[in-house]
């Protein structure tokens, strides 16, 4: 009998475990259907071609016009002025501490360039306000007060551990005989680098390229704070944009009554945030997936 | 100088440029943090800290705030946790190996990159309006918990395959039930790693300010949060809201609170630290 119980408790508690597994699967479906649900109705009354094409964003004035594509510019221009300074120097760190850093230098370097991912978002939001902002005023007098180019190069800073990190890993795993190899040919320690280890990391490189520009298209309070809410179509740095989590956080602050078409933007926006970031992360799971393959 | 010389030379001065370039970032953080200092620490003072906000900026403080942030943090511990680690016991010591795992473990990954905002798209419907919990400490709790489950469950995870498999087998040589095995063998060892992975995912929380501000926890709070069901601020919203305003002395508040919540993250991340060196020693084997 008491085997018996035993047996039933081992099953009762499997079970509680596999439940909270699901969670992670109920969220996704959560996710999709709080999106598709109020998306849908928007997309009744909005045409996704006006959606696509109308060159203007305008939901929450008198004259209203539901074009996404000054957001996804916007967003697309923050991201493109982060990944600029985050892929160089994210990567040329990678170089460091994979191919010339001791082991002693690494175990200190790697896990500081992580604090920087840890600071929280919405202190990067006032340093890209009010000090990375004034100092490039002084160089370029035409800057706005709120833009893409402080909001960008703030973030790309951010996003730096991201590329540097998961690109030192791939450089990492290359197996040392290649580099040996390339010793025994007479190559010094930069063309190993350059011309074997970086060429034999490089999907993975790609897949950190990729996942930090997922980061950038996805983060929210430093464009919130720095970039500004004028949806613009442009692709001067120098003016204040509006992203579409900038545009997100805009209405939830505001008093835009809930069940309204203009409410219901933010999940239409929510929705294409969404399936761009869904799809950056599959290609980079791809990859990584594949390259772990070849190194196993 | 030789081919081979300027080539040795070309080499040195990449490696100066990679270096610069690995400590660049270090460099940038440690100039914001000092001008944040500089800005906020004439703020601090006791009465910063125990006072309501309020629309003069020498008289405003972070008193709700922080109440805010410390209910929000215990309530979403309270969820994620054991959710957190209950999902990777079960992919680490249970889970068959075949589609319905790997859909699991995808999906999982595929959490973890889903942005923080539509964290609160889903909690705004899911939990403000459908569960009717309105703009509440709870609501945010729960929203940040399933923002921060795919953090937990990855290190928790990680924490359990370290532990190794001859633990395991000599207690279930025993006769030891495979639950009896991870409780009594397998989370002992394993428990300094899942507290690590619990403060990382609590600091990553901490400073989340997206997804409460889309569920609506943006309000200017002169009161203190009493139960779960009371609407509430955090440090984060509370910083900014003081950002958003054009008035200097709110920049300086704004500054003060970012040195308060660096001081939460810093002493949160020091115990981490702590306490992963304190009982790691304890199970050496």
């Amino acid at each position: 009998m008491a085997a018996r119980w035993r047996e039933w408790g081992e099953l009762a508690v499997q079970a509680l475990l596999f439940f909270a597994a699901m969670v992670s699967v109920f969220t996704t479906i959560g996710i999709v259907a709080v999106l598709l649900v109020e998306a849908l109705p928007f997309f009744q009354q909005v045409s996704l071609k006006e959606f696509l094409l109308d060159p203007q964003w305008t939901p929450l004035f008198a004259q209203k016009h539901f074009g996404i594509m000054p957001l996804v510019a916007g967003t697309f221009l923050t991201s493109a002025v982060a990944l600029a300074l985050a892929m160089p120097v994210g990567m040329l760190s990678a170089v460091y501490l994979s191919e010339y850093a001791s082991p002693r230098v690494r175990a200190v370097l790697k896990p500081a360039l992580e604090l920087l991912a840890g600071v929280p978002t919405v202190v990067y939001g006032y340093f890209a306000l009010l000090t990375v902002t004034p100092l490039l005023k002084r160089i370029i007098p035409d800057l706005e007060t709120f833009n893409a180019l402080s909001a960008g190069l703030t973030m790309g800073v951010m996003i730096i551990p991201l590329i540097s990190s998961l690109s030192e890993d791939a450089l990492y795993a290359v197996p040392s005989s290649l580099r040996e190899a390339a010793y025994a040919l007479g190559a010094t320690r930069l063309e190993v680098a350059v011309r074997v280890v970086i060429p034999a990391a490089l999907s993975g490189i790609a897949a950190s390229f990729i996942l930090a520009a997922s980061r950038a298209v996805g983060e929210t309070m430093i464009v919130a704070i720095a970039a500004g809410q004028r949806p613009t179509l442009t692709l001067d740095p120098r003016r204040a944009i509006e992203t579409m989590t900038a545009y997100i956080v805009q209405v939830s602050l505001g008093d835009t009554p809930h069940g309204t078409l203009e409410f219901r933007t933010i999940f239409a926006v929510g929705l294409v945030l969404f399936l761009i970031t869904l799809v950056l992360n599959l290609i980079a799971m791809r990859i990584i997936e594949r390259y772990r393959e070849v190194y196993r | 100088m030789g081919h081979r010389q300027r080539r040795e030379l070309l080499g040195k001065l990449f490696e100066g440029i990679a270096l610069a370039a690995t400590v660049f970032g270090l460099l940038v953080l440690a100039f914001l943090l000092l001008d944040v200092a500089r800005r906020g620490l004439g703020v601090l003072s006791w009465s910063f800290l125990t006072s309501y906000p309020s629309r003069f900026p020498e008289q405003a403080g972070i008193r709700s705030a922080l109440l805010g942030t410390i209910w929000v943090m215990a309530l979403t511990a309270l969820f994620a946790v054991p959710l957190g680690v209950a999902a990777a016991i079960y992919l680490e010591e249970y889970a068959p190996r075949n589609q319905l795992t790997r859909l699991i473990e995808l999906n999982i990954n595929n959490l973890a990159g889903v942005p923080s905002i539509i964290y609160g798209l889903l909690g705004l419907e899911l939990f403000v309006r459908a569960l009717r919990l309105e703009r509440s400490i709870l609501a945010g709790a729960l929203t940040l918990s399933l923002l921060v489950l795919p953090i937990l469950i990855a290190a928790s995870r990680e924490a359990l395959r370290a532990v190794p498999m001859s633990l395991r087998e000599a207690a279930f040589a025993l006769g030891a039930t495979r639950w009896q095995v991870i409780r009594h063998q397998v989370l002992p060892v394993a428990f300094p790693g899942i507290l690590t992975g619990m403060i990382l995912a609590l600091s990553r929380a901490i400073g989340e300010t997206a997804p409460l501000i889309t569920i609506g926890a943006l309000t200017f709070i002169a009161f203190d949060p009493r139960s779960p069901f009371d609407k509430f601020t955090v440090l984060p919203i509370q910083i900014f809201n003081w950002v958003s305003r054009p008035q200097a002395g709110f920049h300086a508040r704004a500054a003060g609170a970012i040195l308060v919540l660096l001081a939460v993250l810093l002493s949160m991340n020091g115990l981490a630290i702590y306490l992963r060196y304190r009982l790691q020693r304890r199970y050496q084997w």
